[in-house]
């Protein structure tokens, strides 16, 4: 048995894109995260300030890393769907 | 702490696991391929794929764990919400689709998808059954906790009896039924994690969270020469006083009852103030508040003891919304009951004594882990550690890697990943307040973190307790089951088809899995008995490390270093497995368990994330560097 994948997939003519900015992406977000924990070993009393709506960074940050995730997981769901559909076609063609 | 035994939860509960069996044997009926067997014939739909996801990861851990931490520890328990969702960004953006396109039903094939390496085989598939079992003991150690309340039966009952499910379910039905299963768990979880959060909303901030709640004494106290000499209530005597580094107790019997008081001297007056003890006497016998347990004096606890609203003092606020409630709690002064141990004469006494804390401290990192007062170089060590664990273990844990291969196209893995991060982030936003629920409206049970959630529920009635302790239940069943096809995948096909190269039919394949589920299975009840203290969220923190350290680095490397070669991969999961293993072994809160001081462990970390993460992306540099020009020859050759 070889390692072939459970199901038949077409070829996908978009990986390499879809790799560039699935990085880019990640290392957007591992910059952000890395800024949230960074505060949090430096200036661990910033974290307790309180900024908009009596709400302080760490609440802010903390649930704006976990709607940021979903945000750009959708945007790169959006731009992976239009390099996919743009560049097998072509091919297709 | 002893519970009620509800029928309706009771019925709830039969009715909630017999369901999951049904659907289990159904499926099972169907099963009959290798294929369908471990990645469900790779034909499920991405959006139930999605949130076949969220049930796989929201597991005891997150709903348990987590709940109870923020219940305890406020903020810090939040840290594993942002960290656990976080992982998923790097799931999504590097690993999903590649590991879709290379592997067929486990996350070794993906390794092993372009050297065809026994070392890999071999290696990979360790390390996948040392991860699962490491993410299966807080599973069961949750499954205990879960169903002492609820069924009444002791901790150990609650272990074998997941167990033994989720063994019939495995060893009968595979991916299929653990898939919609972890489809019907999750989604029924998040909606009434959601469910209790409008009822803590709903319900508000109040100084006495209901009418049943046990209402705290505090005596006046008269000392001469630091000892306290005398108290204003003449129906106590003083029995004896202990004088801790940074607190004093003192023992008063009324009744023929005692009693552990701490002395409060901050205000004008010193005052004794009421605690919770758990004693365990010279005759061996264990004492709850003086009576034994079966006498029912323990109780619940968690409250607030001032509230500002608007500028004032409030004694409850009504209904709020979700930021006003973040708000106001931020303003508050909350009571939280934090553990001291310590020996009186023969006695074994542990304390869970008032301590008011502002909720400014709540709401931001450093109950648990030390960064601002206090801290030390290793806490802070500690903090980096967990964060690091957390965002790049969720990408090298095993069973949700086998999840991209239930689906059949790259496509449906990437929208499945993005439903899952939507479900699961909406889930762990709602931790907060169903954490912060437990922690003042009296939902916690000192003994044990991981109750919060389904106390607090219960706080609101008996039905929600009920149905969210069955979900709870199921959420375990779901999770083990998944690891337990996992692991019997890295038994069955990486290691007996592949590396021994064992001739099997396709039948033969999905029998030797049925046989390795029972035996991971059976092993993992005996460790979830033995780490039945330990919070279950702390216990992922652990295998989300040894993921991180053994997998990632070789999934990473593989696919973006071109110079990666088999030995490189294989020596990466072996130092980094063993190097966490290592850390784990000699940390403080192993030494706890084996009954040494766990001031004496010789590495203060208690999450060896930062030492062997690095380590594993360090050996693969140098081995495959050292090895790459000889495969090169081999290649050109």
């Amino acid at each position: 048995m070889l390692h072939e994948p459970a199901v038949e997939m077409g070829q996908d003519l978009s990986i390499q894109k879809k790799t560039k900015l699935g990085v880019i992406l990640f290392l957007v977000y591992l910059v952000i995260y890395a800024g949230f924990v960074f505060i949090g070993v430096m200036y661990p009393s910033v974290l307790g300030m309180e900024l908009i709506g009596g709400q302080n960074l760490a609440i802010i940050y903390g649930i704006g890393l976990i709607v940021l995730a979903a945000i750009m997981g959708l945007v790169y769901n959006y731009f992976c769907t239009k390099f996919e559909n743009k560049m097998n076609k072509e091919v297709k063609k | 702490m002893i519970y009620d035994v509800s029928i309706s939860a009771i019925i709830i509960f039969i009715l909630f696991v017999a369901a999951v069996l049904v659907l289990s044997f159904y499926f099972a009926r169907k099963t009959k391929s290798a294929s369908g067997y471990y990645a469900a014939g790779g034909q499920i739909h991405w959006a139930v794929n999605g949130i076949a996801f969220a049930g796989d990861y929201l597991s005891a851990a997150s709903f348990l764990g987590i709940c109870g931490m923020i219940a305890f520890f406020g903020f810090d328990g939040f840290l594993y919400s942002i960290g656990y969702l976080a992982g998923w960004v790097v799931a999504l953006f590097i690993v999903a689709e590649p590991l879709k396109r290379m592997g067929k039903y486990t996350f070794a094939d993906a390794l092993d998808s372009k050297f065809n390496s026994p070392a890999i085989k071999l290696t990979a598939a360790i390390s996948t059954l040392v991860v699962s079992i490491f993410y299966l003991i807080p599973q069961m150690v949750g499954a205990g906790a879960l169903v002492t309340p609820l069924l009444g039966f002791p901790h150990w009952v609650g272990v074998v009896m997941v167990g033994s499910i989720v063994i019939l379910i495995v060893a009968t039905a595979g991916m299929t039924s653990t898939t919609y299963v972890q489809f019907i768990k999750g989604g029924l979880l998040i909606i009434f994690s959601f469910v209790i959060t409008v009822y803590v909303l709903n319900n508000g901030l109040k100084t006495t969270p209901n009418e049943n709640y046990h209402k705290f004494v505090s005596i006046e106290a008269v000392m001469t020469d630091g000892k306290v000499t005398a108290i204003a209530d003449s129906t106590y005597t003083i029995a004896s006083q202990v004088d801790e580094k940074d607190a004093t107790f003192v023992k008063l019997i009324k009744d023929g009852h005692f009693s552990w008081w701490k002395l409060n001297t901050q205000g004008e007056k010193p005052m004794l103030e009421e605690a919770l003890s758990i004693v365990t006497v010279a005759d061996g016998s264990v004492l709850y508040n003086g009576a034994p347990k079966a006498e029912r004096k323990f109780y619940q606890v968690g409250h607030i003891k001032s509230i500002e609203m608007d500028g004032k003092q409030v004694e409850e606020t009504g209904a709020v919304g979700p930021f006003r409630y973040l708000t106001i709690l931020e303003n508050s002064q909350i009571v939280r009951f934090p553990k001291k141990a310590f020996k009186d004469g023969e006695d074994k006494v542990t304390v869970y004594y008032q301590t008011v804390t502002s909720g400014k401290d709540i709401m931001k990192p450093g109950l648990y882990y030390k960064l601002d007062k206090g801290a030390s170089i290793w806490t802070r060590l500690d903090f980096i550690s967990l964060m690091l664990a957390l965002f790049l273990g969720t990408s090298a844990l095993p069973h949700i890697l086998i999840r991209y291969y239930t689906v059949p196209s790259q496509r449906a893995a990437r929208k499945s990943t993005i439903v899952a991060i939507i479900s699961i982030g909406f889930f762990y936003i709602l931790t907060i307040f169903i954490g912060t629920g437990a922690m003042i409206n009296g939902g916690l049970d000192v003994e044990s973190s991981n109750m919060s959630a389904p106390l607090l529920a219960k706080t609101f009635g008996v039905i929600l307790f009920s149905i969210i302790s069955a979900i709870a239940f199921a959420t375990i069943l779901g999770t083990v089951s998944g690891l337990i096809v996992a692991s019997s995948g890295a038994v069955a096909h990486d290691l007996m088809d592949k590396y021994f190269k064992v001739k099997m039919t396709d039948k033969g394949k999905v029998t030797a899995g049925r046989i390795a589920a029972v035996v991971v299975g059976v092993i993992a009840i005996v460790l979830g008995i033995i780490f039945q203290k330990q919070n279950v969220n702390f216990l992922v923190g652990l295998a989300f490390a040894i993921a991180a350290s053994a997998n990632l680095p070789a999934i990473l490397m593989l696919l973006f270093w071109k110079r990666t070669t088999a030995k490189g991969i294989a020596w990466a999961i072996v130092i980094g497995m063993l190097s966490s293993l290592g850390i784990i072994l000699f940390s403080p809160t192993l030494y706890e368990i084996y009954g040494l001081n766990p001031a004496d462990a010789p590495i203060p970390l208690q999450n060896p994330g930062i030492i062997s993460i690095p380590l594993g992306f360090i050996a693969l540099i140098i081995i495959s560097l050292f090895t790459y020009k000889k495969r090169m020859k081999v290649e050109n050759q």
